[in-house]
């Protein structure tokens, strides 16, 4: 057992006399965080739309004022004909345009259909999207109060009807981000972090001293893993605490049942890391494998940033062998819809059951011998 | 005496690569022993095959009476293995890399420190420097304390001295005198030919095939022919000369003197002069010289080629 | 034409309060072989660095080819051939093409390229392999093909760090039969080395410790002045005064 000790207190002394290196790894979740949270934002505000107007009647300048007193829309526009529509979008600031069709509230009133037609600029689908979502919500609301009313409806012309956005009803993208950015920090220092350690061993020809000594190979695995594991759990706090106290991300599950899902997490990454370090044999490869196997896959195909239902087929197939779409799952469950482990049973048999086909096949490769 | 190294009818390749081409030696208790070879002669596989890191694709290997197959888990706390170009802990401290490795072998400095005592008292100074900082020398001692401080029955030192100053290695062999005084066995692989006269026997390595065992002085007396030593200061036009000479069977750049064998056995030094004179070189001296490992080697790779 | 190759007056280094070269002065004649001999961290690297053009002294004089350090490093590096047992060749480039890149960075001319290309192959007979990467050859052939690219341009002055660590003694002397020859041809040949055995294949020999020059003579010179057999007892008895490269 001292043998082991005296490897782990060898292990931590490295990781902390690296300075630069430890800078960056506590450093890098702040960073991240502050990146997701303030400069790339998801939701809109103040967007620049316009409105053509042909009925100019109550009801359309009631809606005209509420979507100008949203904090989403600036209403900047106002047009006489269809013509002037591309001209403004051309011009670029306007993002979308809100057509109301001639006799709006008579024919509200008559025939209880009226049509609204929204126009958007789709040369960044993403906020096209996103504007489209919010203008129908302000219609859908406009139209519950008037239904509460009398009984009409306002149909709104190429939207989809669309239920209540619930859990994230601003659509804050930091609360997305949060928990893809716990599973890329987790990737980066528990996988990323342990192949390099590992293979750099190898590359100093320390490797070769440790075989030979009394110590395993699960003692050499475990006490190179052990130090990431602190940080990593470290690292996870750090972003809960940002998410919480400075976005103010809601954090609807238990703590505890988080944690574990965390940690079950960490183990599958850490074992990645090892399995890619018992393949590679010196630091670069390890780096590149980790990077591009790991770490693009983590942040494209796990639903991060791209939902994986929008994707084709064969990559929705892919992404179900990615550790962190399960994670997400999960994490996205427990902080925003404060699920238990009744609700993530599946996810979470997932991981557990690649995590112990990552440890076992890693055991398998890291040989007592050199080849 | 007992046989601490049993290697039999070893051969190992690597794909197209034959690292080692069957072959058999034994090192006694006790005993210096030295490999010696250039860059790839397969030193560095022969003692990966015999520290259990690598298994030999035919034959056998005993270390102390144990397979290195089956029984590597019982040899490996009984040697002390110095990789080559290995490099320790750079970002740890002289202290903490000997602790570290006690540790790892399940002993302390303090219990072994008599044996590592006559080494590691020169490093005691700098024992709060980081390995990084250290000489090419220092790194050499330290790491040799590093390999000692389990009491290993057998030392593996795979070109402990590659890089290193004459200083430095003249007083690390010193130390390996002191260790196998101790009655600790140790195999080492040097580069440097000179090297092989302070081990007790050394085995001649060359791709993969061993051309001969024996002690340095007998391999060394094993160079039958007359060797000459001739000298001139228009170097190049005298090696030039000699290569195209009728008699010459070799002739090999030695610094002052290139030595000089004659196909005849004994040379005709009047002839010698003569032609080389002819040939226009000026100041010629010739006398004849004792033959080293060197000489011993080369010849011997020379016959090898003519096999 | 010039008699003296390399020239150093007072030639000093500092790193902030550590001398790594203190006031050394020597001069190399042309074509002469020059051994530079010294214990690790006795300052050898920093002096060629100095005379290679990589490091401005901090004082002192020195000229290489006839070009002085300080205002000429660009003339010094174009009439200079550099080859180290640690930089030399590209791995995963053939044989042909490591000469083929060498001699686009020192500016041969395309007519001239294939042409010198083979007269390389040949010398070092790699015809068999030059098309193969150099990662494939034995290090003794790969140190060969090294040496001869560092010649490629007709060097006034060639500086070997180190050129024959761990290759077999047949080689050994292969390769100084071919510093014997460029030696011949005029080309100073500026080399160190840990075989102390080859200092004695050197015209002269120089000794550093603690960054000084504490010997510089013919091989036998030294060994009759210092009354030992061996250039190595020579380099033992001084370095062994070292100060320095203790830590």
């Amino acid at each position: 057992m001292n043998t082991f000790k005296g490897f782990v207190i060898k292990e931590f002394k490295q990781i902390y006399r690296d300075k630069r290196t430890l800078l960056v790894l506590f450093g890098m979740p702040v960073i991240m965080m502050v990146l997701f949270g303030f400069a790339i934002r998801n939701e809109i505000s103040d967007a620049q739309i316009g409105v053509l107007d042909f009925s100019r009647d109550d009801v359309t300048q009631t809606l005209t004022h509420k979507l100008q007193a949203s904090k989403s829309f600036t209403v900047n526009a106002w047009l006489e004909s269809y013509e002037e529509v591309e001209d403004l979008f051309r011009q670029g600031n306007i993002k979308e345009i809100v057509v109301f069709e001639q006799n709006f509230a008579e024919k509200l009133e008559r025939e209880g259909v009226a049509d609204i037609q929204v126009i958007t600029d789709a040369t960044d689908p993403n906020l096209a999207k996103l504007v489209q979502a919010y203008t129908g919500s302000i219609v859908r609301d406009y139209v519950a109060d008037l239904n509460a009313e009398n009984g009409i409806e306002i149909q709104q012309a190429g939207l989809q009807p669309e239920v209540r956005m619930m859990y994230n009803p601003e659509l804050r993208s930091v609360n997305l981000f949060v928990p893809g950015l716990i599973a890329i920090i987790l990737m980066l220092i528990s996988a990323l972090m342990t192949s390099i350690s590992i293979t750099r061993e190898k590359e100093m020809g320390n490797m070769e001293i440790l075989l030979v000594s009394p110590l395993k190979p699960y003692h050499i695995i475990i006490g190179k893993v052990l130090p990431y594991m602190v940080l990593s759990i470290v690292n996870v706090l750090t972003i809960l605490l940002l998410a919480r106290f400075v976005f103010e991300v809601p954090f609807r599950g238990s703590n505890l049942f988080f944690f574990l899902e965390a940690g079950l997490f960490i183990m599958t990454a850490l074992a990645l890391g090892v399995f890619i370090s018992s393949a590679a044999n010196n630091q670069q490869t390890a780096m590149m494998v980790s990077l591009a196997g790991l770490l693009l896959p983590t942040v494209l195909l796990s639903g991060f940033i791209f939902p994986v239902s929008s994707m084709p087929e064969v990559l929705q197939w892919v992404s179900h062998f990615i550790p962190a779409k399960w994670f997400l799952v999960i994490v996205r469950g427990i902080m925003l819809k404060g699920s238990d482990l009744m609700l993530v049973w599946k996810e979470t048999l997932i991981l557990g059951v690649m995590t112990a086909g990552f440890i076992g096949l890693s055991l398998k490769k890291f040989n007592v011998r050199l080849q | 005496m007992k046989t601490i190294v049993h290697i039999s009818s070893v051969s190992k390749n690597f794909g197209k690569v034959e690292a080692l081409k069957n072959i058999s030696f034994e090192v006694k208790e006790g005993e210096l022993f030295g490999l010696i070879g250039p860059d790839g002669a397969g030193k560095t596989t022969l003692f990966r095959i015999i520290n259990t890191l690598l298994l030999p694709d035919e034959g056998t290997a005993t270390v102390l009476d144990h397979d290195v197959e089956k029984d590597y888990k019982t040899i490996r706390p009984l040697l002390g293995y110095m990789p080559g170009h290995f490099s320790l802990y750079q970002d740890l401290t002289v202290e903490e890399n000997l602790q570290f490795f006690a540790s790892v072998f399940g002993t302390t400095l303090e219990e072994n420190y008599e044996l590592v005592a006559p080494i590691y008292s020169q490093l005691e100074p700098f024992k709060n420097r980081l390995a990084g900082a250290l000489s090419g020398g220092m790194k050499q001692k330290l790491a040799l304390s590093c390999a000692l401080i389990h009491k290993p029955e057998l030392l593996l030192l795979d070109e402990p001295t590659t890089g290193v100053d004459a200083v430095s290695r003249k007083e690390f062999w010193d130390m390996l005198q002191s260790l196998k005084k101790e009655g600790i066995t140790i195999v080492v692989s040097t580069p440097y030919m000179d090297e092989a006269n302070l081990c007790d026997r050394v085995a001649l390595i060359q791709e993969g095939e061993i051309m001969q065992i024996d002690e340095p002085q007998r391999i060394v007396n094993s160079f039958e022919k007359p060797l000459l030593g001739v000298k001139s200061p228009q170097t190049y036009k005298l090696l030039r000369a000699l290569q195209q000479y009728k008699w010459t069977d070799s002739i090999h750049p030695f610094g002052e003197y290139m030595h000089y064998t004659d196909k005849r056995g004994k040379p005709n030094l009047v002839s010698l002069k003569t032609y080389l004179f002819d040939q226009g070189i000026s100041d010629v001296q010739i006398k004849p010289v004792q033959p080293n490992i060197e000489d011993a080697f080369m010849a011997l790779m020379h016959n090898g080629l003519e096999e | 034409m010039y008699d003296v190759a390399i020239k150093t007056e007072g030639l000093t280094r500092r790193f902030g309060d550590f001398t790594a070269v203190d006031q050394i002065s020597f001069e190399v004649k042309k074509g002469e072989i020059f051994g530079f001999l010294g214990a690790n961290g006795a300052g050898k690297t920093t002096a060629m660095r100095m005379l290679t053009g990589l490091l401005m002294p901090t004082e002192g004089q020195a000229e290489v080819a006839g070009f002085d350090v300080y205002k000429q490093a660009e003339s010094i590096k174009k009439s200079i051939g550099y080859m180290s047992q640690k930089f030399s060749l590209y791995n995963d480039l053939t044989a042909e093409e490591n000469i083929r890149f060498y001699g686009g960075v020192y500016g041969i001319g395309r007519n001239e390229l294939p042409q010198k290309t083979d007269e390389v192959i040949d010398s070092v007979g790699l015809q068999s392999v030059r098309k193969k990467p150099v990662e494939s050859l034995p290090l003794g052939w790969k140190q060969k093909l090294a040496f001869s690219i560092s010649i490629l341009h007709q060097p006034k002055v060639v500086f070997l760090d180190e050129p024959t660590g761990g290759v077999d003694p047949v080689i050994r002397r292969q390769f100084w039969e071919k510093i014997y020859e460029i030696a011949d041809r005029g080309i100073t040949v500026f080399v160190t080395t840990h075989y102390m055995d080859e200092a004695e294949y050197c015209d002269r020999v120089s000794i550093m410790v603690d960054g000084k020059i504490e010997a510089l003579d013919t091989p036998k010179g030294l060994k009759q002045s210092f009354s030992c057999d061996s250039i190595e007892e020579v380099f033992i008895q001084l370095a062994r005064s070292a100060e320095r490269g203790q830590g």
